[in-house]
Formats: structure tokens, C-alpha cells, sequence
């Protein structure tokens, strides 16, 4: 039997697959260029709760609702639910488990945290623990601000290098292997990696030489060219630190050119006000479960590496001086027929 | 992994050469468009209290207050953080951006109550303002005693 481990490398033996995605997404993600591929596009930032972080909640129940009901799974069969968020406690996520009521991991790694989850889901179905899993995160611009910025009606000025944090949610169901038309066949586990960069502002650049490792790590443990992947998709290294990570990697020998594409400069277009672009748990999450997952299901894409980026600082840690560690978690997605 | 001194300090030079600058002249043109005008709104209203008979010294007061209103006014209305992300220091500066400091967090941190909320959070931003512009205003009330002694004018 082959390893199922190979450097930083999980290789799940029987692939998991992906039986049902959904993304539940806010008004401004709405209107930018994706916004026919999100499932459930939310006309008001406030969902009708009365706070911002209930509003986060209820996006997270819906999209873990929608993700089981199409993937024909009922809440009372799924094993476990693997979530997480930026906010302290990681509070979205766990008031949607106590609403969606069954085994819950609740899950951290900042903006990285679905890939994360879906490493760990796949891992639990090829390991036999768990016939289906289903892995949610998400990020709500206003519940984003006021814990690691400015209350939302303060008036402050964004640096050209600052991202726009995502108000959204993507939930992705992972069940047996030759189910669904999508499955997951490796996963990369990133290293914490802190290059010493201290700007807040600017987390593209802080996160992208941990994308840089992870990738490097991925192709290193697989043995596969670049060429095995009709896309390479950041988190959201954005518009400062994605050519960054380009740069970075063709030094180490890896050149993604043609193929290297990043969710938060596919979430916003320019006029949207978004600065760099898009950030958050929600980001990746929702242009997985959406774009992604549509076309890789259509055909569009035959195989492609989601490599989602976090960064793992505090509003405490930054304003102690200290510098922003940072994670990139990669998994493998690809159509079976 | 931490990166170790050098090479943490040559990426944060990479990445200082290549990141986007912030486009000075557009902002510093918001800031004194903006600033400017907000301050001339200012001087109708002191013109107008001292049309109605106030000494300089004391319509400055009343002056004050209705641009302090205005600026709580536009925070409520969600107008003054668009105006703020546009001009910067000439939305900031001004009275009106202080109402802003102190009305945001009101709105923000009511939802977790009067108390704990509103009360303890209130002067989330403009606290290190006050507390430094007394501060300062202590040191040179020093200064100024050191210099020209308890008299002058």
C-alpha cells in the first residue's frame, strides 16, 4: 500500500468525495464578477439579525443547509461538522453548530481555515471515522472591523495595500469515494511560517511566503510539474501579494504562470473599492464553493489546488509590536470523470 | 518558522519597493477640498452667532456645537466614514472628526449595552486624544510658567 503521508503531504487513499457546496455571500460580493456563481446572494449586510456577528451566524447555518441539501445528506447524517472564523472563540462557527446540532470541530487558522477544515474532513472520511463530513467557514466584513479595526462608521483612511474582508460563507460536503462527480486527493499541510513583516495593512504581502512553502512543499512531496494543475488558487494574497508569491516561487524553480490565480483579486473588481482585494475565511471559502467547484464540476477544470492563506496575528500581538505569523493549508480538488 | 534578522529585513525592502503608494496628491487634494470646507461651513455658523450679537469669545462656543451636531449628524447618517476614507486628515481634523471618533463607537458598541457598551467604549479613539491633548496642554502651562512666570496677559 502507498504511504499516506509524504513530507508535509496527506494522500487519501480511497479520495473523499465532494458531494454538495454552497456559498452564502453579502451584497457587495454580490456585485462583483462571481456573483452568478455564489448560490445565495444576501441583500443586506445584516441578514435581519441584530448584530453583525449574528448575521455571520445565520450566514454559516444557511450555507451548511444548502451545501446537505444538495448534497442529499440529512443533518442526522452527518458525522462531524468542521468549522471556523476570525472572530474571537471563533463564535460564528460555533453558535451555527449548536444550531446545526451535531459533532463539531471547531477549527482556527485564520483566512486558511477551509482548506484546513477540508483536509482534515477528507482525513476522517479515508480514514474511516465518518461517512460525511461537512467543512464551513466564514467572514463578515462589519464583525471583521470592529474586532481587528475601527468601528464601521469611523472615518478612517485604507492604505492602497489594505483588503476588503469578505462578507461571506462556503460550506463544502465531503462523503465516500466515487459518490460525486468532484473529489479531494491530497492535502498539504502548511508550516507556520513569519517572515517579520508588522503591517496589518498589508497582509498579502505577510502571507504570501507562507503560500510560497506551502506550494513548494506540495509539488516537492508530489513529485507532479506545475502543468498537473489547470489552476493554482490562493487565499487571498490579493493584488500586493500574489505577484509577490509569483515572484518567490519562479525563484525556487516554479514557474505558475497562466495558472496562478488568487480569491480575493477574483471576489471584487476594481471599482468596488476593495483596495488590494479580497480577505477573510469567507473569501476562499465561498470562490471554492462557488466558481471553483461549478466549473471544476462542468468540466471547466479537470484538477486544481486551492492554497487558502492565513494570518494569524491578533489585534493584541500587532499592537505589542510583535510580527504576523502566517499559514497556507493546499488541498487537491479534481473531477473523477 | 521565524524569519531571522537579514533575510526578514531584505523581504520588508522587496516588499517596500514594490507595494502600491498611496496616492499623495489625490488625497492631500480630498484633505484640503474637504478640510477647507468644512471649516468654512464653521465660520458662516461663528459669523452668524456673532451677527446676533455674541462676543467672538463667546459664540465660538455655540459655533462649535452645531459643527459637533453636523458631524454626528453625517456619522449617523453613514456619510462622514465615506467622506473620512476620501480625505483622511481634512475629514479627521476638523471638530466634525472628532464628533465622528466619539459617535462611531456609540453606534458600533451599543448593541453590548449602555454600560459595558456605550460607556466603556465610547472613547475608544478620541481617548488617546484627549488624554495627550491634556497632557501637552499641562506641559506647556509648565513652559510657559518656567518662562514668563505667573504674570502676563
Amino acid at each position: 500500500m502507498a504511504p499516506k503521508k509524504t513530507g508535509q503531504t496527506m494522500v487519501y487513499a480511497s479520495p473523499p468525495s465532494i458531494l454538495g457546496t454552497a456559498s452564502v455571500v453579502g451584497p457587495r460580493e454580490g456585485q462583483g464578477p462571481l456573483a452568478g456563481w455564489f448560490d445565495v446572494v444576501k441583500p443586506d449586510r445584516l441578514l435581519g439579525q441584530k448584530s453583525w456577528e449574528m448575521a455571520e451566524v445565520k450566514m454559516v447555518e444557511e450555507a451548511v443547509d444548502l451545501a446537505l441539501t444538495k448534497a442529499g445528506v440529512s443533518r442526522s447524517h452527518l458525522d462531524f461538522l468542521l468549522a471556523g472564523d476570525l472572530l474571537n472563540q471563533i463564535i460564528a462557527a460555533s453558535f451555527a453548530a449548536r444550531t446545526v446540532d451535531r459533532p463539531y470541530f471547531g477549527l482556527y487558522g485564520a483566512c486558511a481555515t477551509i482548506a484546513e477544515a477540508m483536509a482534515l474532513g477528507a482525513a476522517l472520511v479515508d480514514g474511516g471515522f465518518a461517512t460525511n463530513v461537512c467543512a464551513v467557514s466564514s467572514s463578515h466584513h462589519d464583525t471583521a472591523e470592529r474586532q481587528y479595526r475601527f468601528p464601521t462608521e469611523f472615518g478612517a483612511q485604507r492604505p492602497p495595500t489594505a483588503q476588503w474582508t469578505a462578507t461571506a460563507a462556503g460550506a463544502v460536503v465531503i462523503g465516500p469515494p466515487g459518490v460525486g462527480k468532484l473529489c479531494l486527493t491530497h492535502a498539504t499541510v502548511g508550516r507556520v511560517v513569519d517572515s517579520g513583516l508588522k503591517n496589518p495593512f498589508d497582509m498579502g504581502s505577510a502571507m504570501a511566503p507562507a503560500a510560497v512553502d506551502t506550494i513548494a512543499a506540495h509539488f516537492r512531496d508530489t513529485g507532479r510539474d506545475p502543468e498537473a494543475y489547470d489552476l493554482v488558487v490562493t487565499g487571498d494574497l490579493a493584488a500586493v501579494g500574489q505577484p509577490l508569491a509569483a515572484d518567490l516561487l519562479r525563484k525556487q524553480g516554479l514557474n505558475l504562470d497562466g495558472r496562478f490565480v488568487d480569491s480575493g483579486m477574483m471576489i471584487y473588481d476594481e471599482t468596488q473599492d476593495a483596495h488590494a482585494g479580497g480577505s477573510g475565511c469567507g473569501c476562499s471559502a465561498s470562490v471554492f464553493a462557488g466558481y471553483l467547484a461549478k466549473n471544476l464540476a462542468a468540466g471547466k477544470f479537470k484538477r486544481i489546488l486551492l492554497v487558502a492563506t492565513g494570518a494569524l496575528h491578533s489585534p493584541t500581538t500587532y499592537q505589542q509590536g510583535e510580527s504576523i505569523p502566517c499559514v497556507a493549508h493546499a488541498v487537491v480538488v479534481e473531477r473523477v470523470v | 518558522m521565524k524569519a531571522d534578522k537579514g533575510s526578514s529585513e531584505s523581504y520588508e525592502r522587496l516588499v517596500r519597493k514594490r507595494g502600491p503608494k498611496p496616492p499623495y496628491l489625490r488625497n492631500a487634494v480630498w484633505a484640503f477640498v474637504t478640510g477647507g470646507a468644512i471649516c468654512a461651513v464653521g465660520q458662516l455658523f461663528l459669523g452668524w452667532f456673532l451677527a446676533r450679537g455674541l462676543p467672538l469669545r463667546e459664540a465660538t462656543a455655540p459655533a462649535s456645537a452645531v459643527m459637533i451636531a453636523l458631524g454626528a449628524t453625517l456619522t449617523g447618517l453613514g456619510v462622514y466614514d465615506e467622506l473620512g476614507k476620501r480625505a483622511g486628515m481634512g475629514a479627521a481634523l476638523p471638530i466634525t472628526g472628532f464628533a465622528n471618533s466619539i459617535v462611531s463607537p456609540a453606534m458600533e458598541y451599543r448593541r453590548e449595552g449602555l454600560v459595558l457598551g456605550v460607556g466603556a467604549r465610547l472613547f475608544t479613539i478620541a481617548g488617546p486624544v484627549i488624554v495627550y491633548a491634556v497632557a501637552a496642554a499641562l506641559v506647556m502651562t509648565l513652559l510657559r510658567l518656567a518662562v514668563v512666570g505667573v504674570r502676563g496677559g
